[in-house]
C-alpha cells in the first residue's frame, strides 16, 4: 500500500510509531501531485519547499522526543481563500492573483503550531462563489472519478485533492454548501461546522454570516482529529463560539441506536436523481435496522432557502468585496480619474458570476429595495431558524440528499445560473440555520459516481454527527472508497523523487 | 424679510483610548504615515473586527454627560461607499438602533442658560487621511493616503435643528467641547481633526412650521470658521429668498481663504450607502450594572463646576464661568484653594496675573505647583513681599517652577516695612528733595508721586507704597 492510500489517522499512528517520517510523507504527496494535479487541477499554488521545511522540522522534533500534536507531520491542503502569509492567497481571482497576505488565518496558524506541512493552495469558484470550480479565473478543477465532471465547488480543489490522494486532509469553507456538496461530488467527508465553531478570522469573506471554515477528510475518524485542532474560540472572531467542551474522536463508535432520525421531505424530492432518493432511503433503512426510530419529516421552509439564500449571501458579498478598489493590493488599472480606475480594476479584475452577485447584492441593498428584498430574506431566515429549532425538538439527526444529482458534466450548467444555484438546493438551509452539516459517502451511482449522504443536527452536535458517520463507514454500502485513477498512464516509481 | 434661521449640527469626536476601535493599533496622532496600521484596519482579506471595550466606554460616558439615553442593545451597521480612504470601502457605523438617543446640552449663552435638544449619539470608525496633489481627488494628478487614522473610534453627535445663528452653534461647540474634555472623553483639538463639525442650515418666515430647504456645510475648520461660515449662509440663503428664488438642496465647503461657501456639484455628491447590519460583530449589549459603574464614576461636568465655584468659593460669575471654561486653570483653582483660603483674591491672581504667564511663557495649569502659588500669595498677605515682588516671582515660578519662599530668601527680597524702617529713609527723601517738598506744601499734591518713588528706590522695590504714601503724608504735614 502505497503511503498516501492510509487515513490521515492511520499515518498519525505510522508517524509516532516512527515506521515512516512525516518528511517520506510529504515526498510521497508531493510526487502524487506532480503525477496527478497536472490532469485534475486541485491546487492553484503547490508549496513543496515550505511543506519539506515543516516536515524535517517536525521529524527533528521527534527524534528529541518533544511532545507533538497527533496531527504533527500530516500534510494539508488549504483552500485558496484562506490567508496564508507568504504564500499567495487569491480566492482564484484575477483581482488577488498576486496577493501574498502578510498575515495567517486563525485556522492556519493551529496547522502551523501543530506542525502539519501545507502541500499547497486549493483551486476553488472565485471568491467562492459558484458550486462546479468552473468559476475559477485559472482553471476549472476535475472530478478524479471522472476527469469530464466537475468535482463540485466552491471547494471543489480541495475535495478532489483527498479524494484522489493528493492530501489526506484538506480546509475548505461552506457558505451554502461549499464543503458538502463538493464532498458529495467527489465521495469524501465534508464538514460545515456550527457557524462559529471555527474561526473565520483569515478567511476571505464572501458572506461573513453564512462562511464557515471546515474540513474535507477520508473518514469520520480523520475529519474529527482535524475538527479537534480548528475548533475553539478565537478572540480575533467576534462570532466565534465560546469555549467548546469535549473531545470529538471519544464518541464515535457510540452507535445509532435509539437516535429519533427525521429524513427530510424536501431533500429527497421528486426533481432529485432517482437513485440519490433511494440511497438517501437505504441509508435511512439502515439506522432503523440498526436501532434508530426513523421518521419522515417534513421542513416547508427550505423552499424558500434558496430564494433568501440568494438575496443574503450577494448582499453581503457585494459589501465584503468592495475593498478590492486597485488602491492598496491587487489588480490595478489606472484611470483618467479615481471613478474610472475604479471602473477598470473591478471590471477587469471580476469574473462574470462574481460581478453578477455584486449587481444581486447591490440591487437588493438599494435604497427602495432593501425592505422587499433584503429585509424579508432576513425574516425567512429567523423563520427558517425557528422551523429547526422545533424540528430538533423531535429529532436527533436530519439526514437528505447531499446533492440532487451525483457530478455532472464541466460546462453542462455554466450557461444557466439558476441551474447551478440549485445544485446547492440540499445545502443551503443548514447555512442559514447556522446548523453543523456533514456530507458523507452514500453509494455509488450506476454511472460510477458516488453519492452523498447530508446529515444535520442541532448547534454544537458535531459529536453526533461525526458518530453517525462512523456507523455508515461501517457498511459496505456506503464505505468510503478510493476512485480507480485509469488516467495515470504508469503507476508510481519507488523512492525518491 | 426676516427669517427665522434654523440649523443643526453633526458633530465628529475622536475618542482618547489608546488603540483602535477594532483592532490593537496605536491611535497615537504624529507618526510616520501608514505605521500604526494591521491587517485589521487595512481591510485584508479575511480580517475580522473586534470590539475595543474601552471606546464603548468612553463612548457611554459621552451620552451619558449629554443626557443621552443609552440603549441596553444596538447595533453597528456598515455604510458602503468607494472612496481610497475607506480600506473596506464600508465603514462600520450605526444607523437604526444607535448607541444612545435624545439627550440635551446646556449652556450660558447671551440670553440665559439655553438648552439644545439632541438626536441621537452613535459610534463609528475613522477614515484614513488622503492628500491631494492638486485641489481634490477628481482634479488631482495622484493622491497619497494614511491609513495611521483609520479605525480611530469616533463619536458621532447629531443635534435636533433648535440653533438660529452662527453665533449660537459656535456656542453650543465651544460648550460641548467643554463637556467632553471635562467627560474625558476627547481631547477635541479642532486643528487636529479631533472634533469636527458639519452643519444643515435653513431659513424660513417666522412662526412657519415647515423648515425651508436645507444646505449642508462642510469644512469648517474651527469655532470661527463655523460661526462665519453659517453667518455667510445665512446671508446667502435669504438674499436668495428675498428675490424669489429657492434655495437648492446641496452640500457645499467652507472656503477659509475667500470667506465664502462653495456648492460641491460633482461625484462626491451622489450616495446611496446601503446600510445593512454590520455581520461582523454581535449586536451590542450593554446591562445597566456596565452603564451605572460607568455613571457613578462620571467626572464632573461643566455646569456642575460652575454651579460649585459660585456656591462653595463664593466666586462672582466672570470668574466662575472664566474658570469652568479652563479645565487646567480650574484644577488649579481648586487645589490650590485646599490649601490657601482667599478664594476670591486666588481666583483673581489665576485669571489676571497667572493666565498671562502661562500664555506669555506656553505653560499649562498643570504644570504650576499648588503648593507654590499657595506659598507666594501668603507671603503677600503676610506683608512679606509687595505686588511688585510677587508678580516678578510668580513670573519665575512659572519659568521654573521656583519656590517663592526660597527665592524670597535666597535673594532678600522681604518687604521693608514698619515705621521703624520706612521712616528714616521717608525723612532722608524728605531732606534730599525740598523744592519737591516745597511745591508739595503749596498745594501741588501730585509732587508726593514722586517722592513715593524716590523712597520706593531706596528699598529697591520692596516695600508697600501705599504704608510709605501714609507715612510720607503725615512727615509732610509738619
Amino acid at each position: 500500500m502505497e503511503l498516501f492510500e492510509y487515513s490521515a489517522y492511520e499515518l498519525s499512528k505510522m508517524l509516532q510509531r516512527k515506521k515512516t517520517s512525516s518528511e517520506e510523507l510529504v515526498r510521497s504527496y508531493l510526487k502524487r501531485i506532480e503525477l496527478i494535479n497536472p490532469r485534475v487541477n486541485a491546487y492553484i499554488t503547490a508549496t513543496p519547499a515550505l511543506a519539506l521545511d515543516t516536515a524535517q522540522s517536525v521529524d527533528n522534533k521527534r527524534i528529541r522526543g518533544e511532545e507533538l500534536h497527533p496531527l504533527a507531520g500530516i500534510p494539508v491542503a488549504v483552500k485558496d481563500n484562506i490567508s496564508t502569509a507568504g504564500i499567495k492567497t487569491t480566492c482564484a481571482s484575477r483581482i488577488l492573483e498576486h496577493y501574498i497576505p502578510p498575515y495567517d488565518a486563525t485556522v492556519v496558524k493551529a496547522l502551523n503550531r501543530a506542525g502539519m506541512p501545507v502541500l499547497g493552495k486549493t483551486n476553488l469558484d472565485e471568491f467562492a462563489m459558484g458550486s462546479s470550480t468552473e468559476n475559477s479565473a485559472f482553471f476549472p478543477t476535475r472530478n478524479p472519478w471522472d476527469l469530464e465532471k466537475v468535482p463540485g465547488g466552491s471547494s471543489g480543489g480541495s475535495a478532489a485533492a483527498v479524494a484522489s490522494g493528493m492530501a489526506p486532509l484538506a480546509l475548505g469553507s461552506d457558505t451554502g454548501g461549499s464543503i458538502r456538496q463538493p464532498a458529495a461530488l467527489c465521495g469524501v467527508t465534508g464538514l460545515r461546522p456550527t457557524y462559529g465553531r471555527v474561526s473565520r478570522y483569515g478567511l476571505v469573506a464572501f458572506a461573513s454570516s453564512l462562511d464557515q471554515v471546515g474540513t474535507l477528510a477520508l473518514s469520520a475518524r480523520d475529519t474529527a482529529l482535524l475538527l479537534n485542532l480548528v475548533a475553539g474560540p478565537d478572540p480575533h472572531d467576534s462570532t466565534s463560539l465560546p469555549d467548546r467542551d469535549r473531545d470529538y474522536i471519544d464518541n464515535l463508535t457510540a452507535g445509532v441506536e435509539n437516535l429519533r432520525v427525521g429524513v427530510i421531505k424536501q431533500n429527497v424530492a421528486d426533481s432529485f436523481d432517482r437513485e440519490v432518493t433511494a440511497a438517501v432511503l437505504k441509508a435511512a433503512s439502515l439506522l432503523e435496522s440498526n436501532g434508530a426510530r426513523v421518521e419522515e419529516v417534513s421542513l416547508p421552509m427550505i423552499d424558500y432557502g434558496l430564494s433568501a439564500y440568494y438575496l443574503i449571501a450577494p448582499s453581503e458579498a457585494s459589501s465584503n468585496l468592495g475593498r478590492y478598489d486597485g488602491v492598496r493590493y491587487g489588480y490595478f488599472a489606472p484611470g483618467k480619474d479615481i471613478s474610472e480606475m475604479f471602473c477598470r480594476t473591478r471590471g477587469e479584475g471580476f469574473g462574470p458570476e462574481v460581478k453578477r452577485r455584486i449587481m444581486i447584492g447591490t440591487y437588493a441593498l438599494s435604497a427602495g429595495y432593501y425592505d422587499a428584498y433584503y429585509l424579508q430574506a432576513m425574516k425567512v431566515r429567523t423563520m427558517i431558524r425557528r422551523e429547526y429549532e422545533e424540528v430538533f425538538k423531535r429529532y436527533d439527526i436530519l439526514i437528505g440528499a447531499a446533492s440532487p444529482t451525483p457530478a455532472f458534466k464541466l460546462g453542462e450548467k455554466t450557461s444557466d445560473p439558476l441551474q447551478m444555484y440549485l445544485s446547492d438546493v440540499c445545502n443551503i438551509t443548514d447555512s442559514l440555520a447556522g446548523v453543523p452539516s456533514l456530507a458523507i459517502p452514500g453509494g455509488f451511482h450506476s454511472s460510477g459516481l458516488p453519492m452523498g449522504l447530508q446529515l444535520t443536527a442541532a448547534p454544537q452536535s458535531e459529536r453526533l454527527l461525526l458518530q453517525v458517520a462512523c456507523f455508515f463507514e461501517q457498511h459496505p454500502e456506503t464505505k468510503p472508497r478510493r476512485p480507480e485513477l485509469d488516467f495515470i498512464e504508469s503507476p508510481p516509481e519507488e523512492g525518491g523523487m | 424679510m426676516n427669517y427665522e434661521v434654523v440649523i443643526g449640527l453633526e458633530i465628529h469626536l475622536e475618542l482618547q483610548t489608546i488603540s483602535k476601535l477594532f483592532c490593537g493599533c496605536s491611535t497615537a496622532f504624529d507618526r510616520e504615515p501608514n505605521t500604526n496600521c494591521c491587517p485589521v484596519c487595512l481591510g485584508l482579506p479575511g480580517s475580522l473586527p473586534v470590539f475595543n471595550k474601552r471606546a464603548i466606554e468612553l463612548a457611554v460616558i459621552a451620552a451619558l454627560a449629554l443626557n443621552s439615553e443609552v440603549q441596553r442593545g444596538s447595533r453597528f451597521d456598515r455604510k458602503n461607499y468607494f472612496y481610497p480612504d475607506l480600506p473596506k470601502a464600508y465603514q462600520v457605523s450605526q444607523y437604526d438602533r444607535p448607541l444612545a438617543r435624545g439627550g440635551y446640552l446646556e449652556f450660558e449663552a447671551d440670553s440665559g442658560v439655553r438648552r439644545v435638544g439632541l438626536e441621537r449619539v452613535h459610534l463609528e470608525e475613522e477614515a484614513g487621511k488622503l492628500q491631494h496633489a492638486g485641489n481634490s481627488i477628481y482634479q488631482a494628478e495622484y493622491s497619497l493616503v494614511d491609513y495611521n487614522r483609520a479605525g480611530i473610534p469616533l463619536l458621532e453627535i447629531v443635534t435636533a435643528p433648535q440653533i438660529h445663528s452662527g453665533r449660537e452653534a459656535r456656542a453650543f461647540l465651544e460648550n460641548l467641547r467643554l463637556t467632553m474634555l471635562y467627560a474625558g472623553v476627547s481631547d477635541c483639538k479642532m486643528e487636529e481633526g479631533s472634533l469636527r463639525c458639519d452643519a444643515n442650515i435653513s431659513l424660513r418666515p417666522p412662526g412657519s412650521d415647515r423648515f425651508g430647504t436645507k444646505a449642508e456645510v462642510k469644512n469648517m475648520n474651527s469655532f470661527r470658521s463655523v460661526e462665519m461660515a453659517l453667518d455667510y449662509e445665512v446671508g446667502r440663503q435669504a438674499k436668495l429668498l428675498d428675490a424669489g428664488s429657492i434655495v437648492v438642496q446641496e452640500t457645499c465647503h467652507w472656503d477659509e481663504v475667500n470667506k465664502r461657501t462653495i456648492s460641491l456639484r460633482d461625484k462626491e455628491e451622489s450616495s446611496d450607502y446601503r446600510y445593512f447590519p454590520e455581520p461582523d460583530l454581535m449586536p451590542l449589549q450593554l446591562n445597566n450594572s456596565f452603564i451605572e459603574k460607568l455613571a457613578e464614576k462620571m467626572p464632573e461636568l461643566p455646569r456642575q463646576r460652575l454651579q460649585r465655584l459660585l456656591e462653595q468659593y463664593g466666586l462672582d460669575k466672570e470668574a466662575a464661568v472664566l474658570l469652568t471654561a479652563n479645565p487646567g486653570l480650574s484644577n488649579l483653582f481648586e487645589e490650590t484653594a485646599g490649601i490657601y483660603g482667599r478664594y476670591k483674591d486666588l481666583a483673581n491672581w489665576i485669571q489676571g496675573d497667572l493666565l498671562y504667564q502661562l500664555r506669555e511663557q506656553g505653560k499649562e495649569p498643570v504644570e504650576i505647583n499648588p503648593n507654590q502659588l499657595a506659598e507666594l500669595l501668603k507671603l503677600l498677605d503676610e506683608g512679606v513681599i509687595n505686588r511688585p515682588v510677587a508678580k516678578e516671582l510668580l513670573s519665575e515660578m512659572v519659568q521654573r517652577g521656583l519656590s517663592p519662599k526660597k527665592l524670597v530668601e535666597d535673594r532678600g527680597l522681604t518687604m521693608i516695612s514698619g515705621p521703624q524702617k520706612l521712616v528714616p529713609l521717608v525723612e532722608q527723601v524728605i531732606a534730599d528733595n525740598p523744592e519737591a517738598v516745597e511745591s508739595y506744601q503749596k498745594g501741588k499734591k501730585k509732587v508726593i508721586g514722586f517722592l513715593l518713588g524716590k523712597v520706593m528706590d531706596l528699598t529697591g522695590g520692596r516695600a508697600d507704597p501705599g504704608e510709605i504714601n501714609r507715612i510720607l503724608k503725615d512727615k509732610l504735614k509738619d
